[in-house]
C-alpha cells in the first residue's frame, strides 16, 4: 500500500514540476522545495480531494503567525503526512 | 456593464445556494474608452474583463455562500479560454459553479454564453478573508443592491 507520504510526494512532484526523487520526508515544502503559498493551494486541492480531507490550512497558519506552532510542524513532509493520516482518522472516527 | 468603473456585471438572475452556483447577466456597452484602443475600427470586448467578468460573478456566489462575512480575491486563472470574440453590444450570461472550498481559498469553474454559445471559460482559484476593511465591505454591501443580491443576505 502507498504511503501517505508518497502520495503526498507524487502530488507535490506533479502539481509544482519538482522531480520526484528530490522530496524526501525531511523535505521542508516552503523552505526546501521553494513551494509558495498560491502553488500550495493546489497542493491543498489536490490533498483534499485524494484524501477526502479538507486541511485546515487557515488554523495552521494562524497557529504558525501567533507564535503557537512552527512551520516545520506542517510543511516538513513527513510531519504533513501525519497530520493527514490524524485527519482521515478523524474523519473516519 | 461600465467598464471604467470595472463594474462588469449587472445583476444576479439566479443564486443556487444548495448547488452552489450562480447566473449572472451582463451587457457590454456599446461605447467604451477601451474600445477606442481594442481596436480601432474592430472594437472586442478585452479576454482579460472576460476573465474578469467571470471573477466577479465568482465572486458574488462565494460570497453569498460564505454569508457576506468573508471576501474572496482573485489568485490563479487556469485554462482560461476565449472561445469567440465579444463585441459592443452583446448580451453575456455568466454560469459558474463551485469546484472546491478549501481552507481560506475556493476553486470556481466559470462560463461566459453570448446567444446561448460558449464565449469563454476558465477555472478560477480565490483566497478569501474576513472583510479586511469597513469601507471595502460598505462598497459591497451598495455594489450588492445594485445587481440584486439577496438582501436579507447582506446582513445575515
Amino acid at each position: 500500500m502507498t504511503s501517505t507520504f508518497d502520495r503526498v510526494a507524487t502530488i507535490i512532484a506533479e502539481t509544482c514540476d519538482i522531480p520526484r526523487e528530490t522530496i524526501t520526508p525531511e523535505s521542508h515544502a516552503i523552505d526546501d522545495l521553494g513551494i509558495d503559498s498560491l502553488d500550495f493551494l493546489d497542493i491543498a486541492f489536490a490533498i483534499d480531494k485524494a484524501f477526502g480531507i479538507k486541511l485546515p490550512l487557515e488554523k495552521w497558519t494562524q497557529e504558525v503567525n501567533d507564535g503557537k506552532a512552527t512551520t516545520e510542524q506542517y510543511f516538513v513532509l513527513k510531519n504533513l503526512a501525519a497530520r493527514i493520516d490524524e485527519l482521515v482518522a478523524a474523519k473516519g472516527a | 456593464m461600465n467598464l471604467e468603473y470595472f463594474h462588469l456585471i449587472d445583476r444576479i438572475a439566479e443564486l443556487r445556494l444548495a448547488d452552489r452556483s450562480i447566473t449572472v447577466e451582463a451587457r457590454v456597452p456599446e461605447t467604451s474608452t477601451i474600445f477606442e484602443g481594442h481596436f480601432p475600427g474592430y472594437p472586442l470586448m478585452p479576454g482579460v474583463l472576460l476573465i474578469e467578468t467571470m471573477a466577479q460573478s465568482s465572486g458574488w456566489l462565494l460570497i453569498a455562500l460564505m454569508q457576506f462575512q468573508r471576501m474572496p480575491f482573485l489568485a490563479a486563472v487556469k485554462e482560461a479560454k476565449m472561445r469567440t470574440f465579444v463585441t459592443p453590444g452583446e448580451l453575456l450570461s455568466i454560469d459558474v459553479s463551485v469546484v472546491h472550498e478549501g481552507s481560506g481559498f475556493t476553486m470556481t469553474e466559470a462560463k461566459i454564453k453570448s446567444g446561448g454559445k460558449l464565449a469563454c471559460n476558465a477555472t478560477l482559484t480565490f483566497r478569501h478573508v474576513p472583510f479586511p476593511h469597513p469601507d471595502l465591505r460598505g462598497h459591497m454591501e451598495t455594489m450588492a443592491k445594485q445587481i440584486g443580491f439577496p438582501e436579507q443576505m447582506i446582513h445575515g
